[in-house]
């Protein structure tokens, strides 16, 4: 038997990825309802005025979203990590960044890919319209990737400790700023008729950057939790 | 830099609050740094052997 | 040159070195200080816009200079730990971090104290103020994680790894709040705006950071003593022998 290509390498993580995930569904509701609980918070404390909800929209979305991106890494290798299936992941001769890759891939299609696919009625729920639906859509397309991407590095470094679902925090938010900052300003400047291009082409290299450095990252920070 | 009197010079041309929270808190963060390390050195190489 | 260096990449022989240091870099630390201080306060003249309130940026600018600073260093030795799997780099990289974080703090409360009598706010979110902030958690991120992580070997290549991850951060942090702020109209106040300033507040400014710098050498110093004797104590890395007994079997 030969050996398994990158790709198939690749595409073999995602598949088992994801086929456990769909025996647990729930995780995939979990993500969901997270962030349509805490959106409306944001009403609740804030007030009903539309003129606010629609200035406070972007951030406050944003941040539910990352928040909820930040909850769910917990979730990424401490089911690996505790049935001994990481530890064999590591032997295999394909690179880890790229077995990375794919892990983040399938983790994001069930915590992150959802959020993306409910922000259009969360942004109708604060009064957001037209074009900048389309830009909250987009620029947590374009977001929530990368914040996974960075957030398994944060993962990988605090695999099986005590407390590492603060610590994880502590590491990852000052981390996601450039995303949220980027991805929030997208939509507030289509909001205010300036045109998002510019943010979006932001949040792109963001995207870019992380998927060139993140993955080899985690691969390292994994190897040193693991030895 | 002539100042008429101390009482001048602690006054500070009325920002004297924010002048000397400042250098005080910043004397106070090193001295008490100073301080830690020190307590951290008594505690550590009293348990081992003399290592200087 | 006639010296072996490498012969104190050992802890053993570093500790007694570091110690003889210690007090040379104490003493330059007092002197800059001292003469950072009689300049600021006494030659350097009261400024036309800000009156006395100025004087802050004597201990502000430097704090800030040196928590950067001081970051870049600690990344610097982390990485050089990772690369040569060398033990006393970690040492010297979980040596400065308290240091830094102290003066990362310090640099946010001045800044604070100089914001409120200039420009009447305690707080803006400019570019160097929020970087700022976000290298205060990077920072505490570290000590923080560092704790967390009883397997010493762990502790101190994850860390690192964390330490490198936040030099790149932080000038991407600066370049996105600056942006934002050009976004957002209404953050226009930059607390970075310093007066024109006159030859001798410059001078007061330079020595003092000096002397911060020779104080953050000094401490760093004796932590990493600390932190020699007491990892002598533990397992060493990754087997459980002491240095004692490693240094015997030579």
């Amino acid at each position: 038997m030969s050996q398994p290509s990158m790709s198939e390498a690749l595409r073999g993580v995602v598949r088992r990825d994801l086929l456990l995930a769909m025996r647990h569904r729930s995780d995939v509701a979990m993500s969901v309802f997270f962030v349509v609980i805490v959106a409306s918070l944001f009403p609740l404390g804030v007030g009903p005025e539309p003129a606010v909800l629609r200035m406070i929209a972007s951030g406050v979305l944003w941040v539910t979203a990352l928040l909820a991106c930040l909850l769910s890494l917990g979730r990424l290798f401490t089911a690996d990590y505790l049935d001994g299936v990481l530890e064999q992941t590591l032997l295999i001769p394909q690179p880890l960044a790229v077995l990375v890759v794919g892990k983040v891939f399938a983790h994001w299609v069930i915590s992150g890919l959802p959020v993306v696919l409910l922000s259009p009625l969360l942004g109708l729920q604060f009064g957001l319209g037209g074009d900048s639906l389309g830009v909250l859509t987009l620029s947590l397309l374009l977001g929530t990737p990368t914040l996974s991407m960075i957030g398994a590095i944060g993962a990988a470094l605090t695999l099986g400790l005590r407390g590492s679902g603060l610590l994880v925090a502590l590491l990852v938010l000052p981390l996601f700023v450039p995303v949220l900052i980027f991805g929030a300003g997208a939509v507030t400047s289509s909001l205010a008729g300036i045109g998002s291009e510019a943010n979006l082409s932001l949040l792109g290299a963001c995207f870019l950057l992380s998927l060139a450095f993140a993955p080899w990252a985690t691969a390292v920070a994994l190897r040193i939790a693991l030895e | 830099m002539q100042w008429g009197s101390p009482t001048e010079f602690w006054a500070m041309g009325g920002y004297g609050l924010y002048v000397w929270t400042s250098f005080g808190a910043t004397a106070l963060c090193m001295v008490w740094e100073v301080l830690a390390v020190w307590r951290r050195h008594t505690a550590a190489a009293g348990e081992s052997r003399d290592l200087s | 040159m006639g010296i072996n260096w490498f012969k104190y990449s050992s802890p053993q022989a570093f500790h007694p070195l570091a110690g003889r240091m210690i007090p040379w870099f104490s003493a330059a630390a007092l002197a800059l200080i001292g003469i950072g201080l009689y300049i600021g306060f006494f030659v350097a003249p009261t400024d036309f816009q800000q009156g006395d309130a100025y004087r802050i940026i004597f201990v502000h600018v430097p704090a800030a200079w040196m928590s950067m600073f001081l970051y870049v260093i600690m990344a610097a030795w982390a990485g050089l730990g990772l690369g040569l799997n060398a033990r006393p780099s970690f040492m010297m990289a979980q040596a400065i971090a308290p240091t830094g974080a102290m003066f990362t703090f310090l640099a946010l409360l001045t800044g604070a104290m100089w914001g409120k009598p200039t420009w009447g706010a305690w707080w803006v979110w400019d570019a160097r103020l929020t970087s700022e902030l976000i290298l205060l958690f990077q920072y505490i991120g570290i000590i923080l994680l560092r704790a967390s992580i009883d397997d010493l070997r762990r502790a101190d290549r994850a860390s690192a790894v964390f330490a490198l991850v936040g030099v790149v951060n932080v000038p991407i942090i600066y370049f996105s709040v600056r942006w934002w702020n050009t976004l957002h109209q209404g953050a226009s106040v930059s607390m970075t705006a310093s007066p024109k300033m006159a030859a001798t507040m410059v001078t007061a400014m330079l020595v003092m950071t000096l002397g911060f710098w020779m104080y953050s050498i000094a401490v760093t110093l004796a932590r990493v003593r600390c932190v020699i004797a007491e990892r002598e104590r533990q397992p060493s890395w990754g087997k459980n022998s002491s240095i004692q007994e490693v240094a015997e079997a030579r």
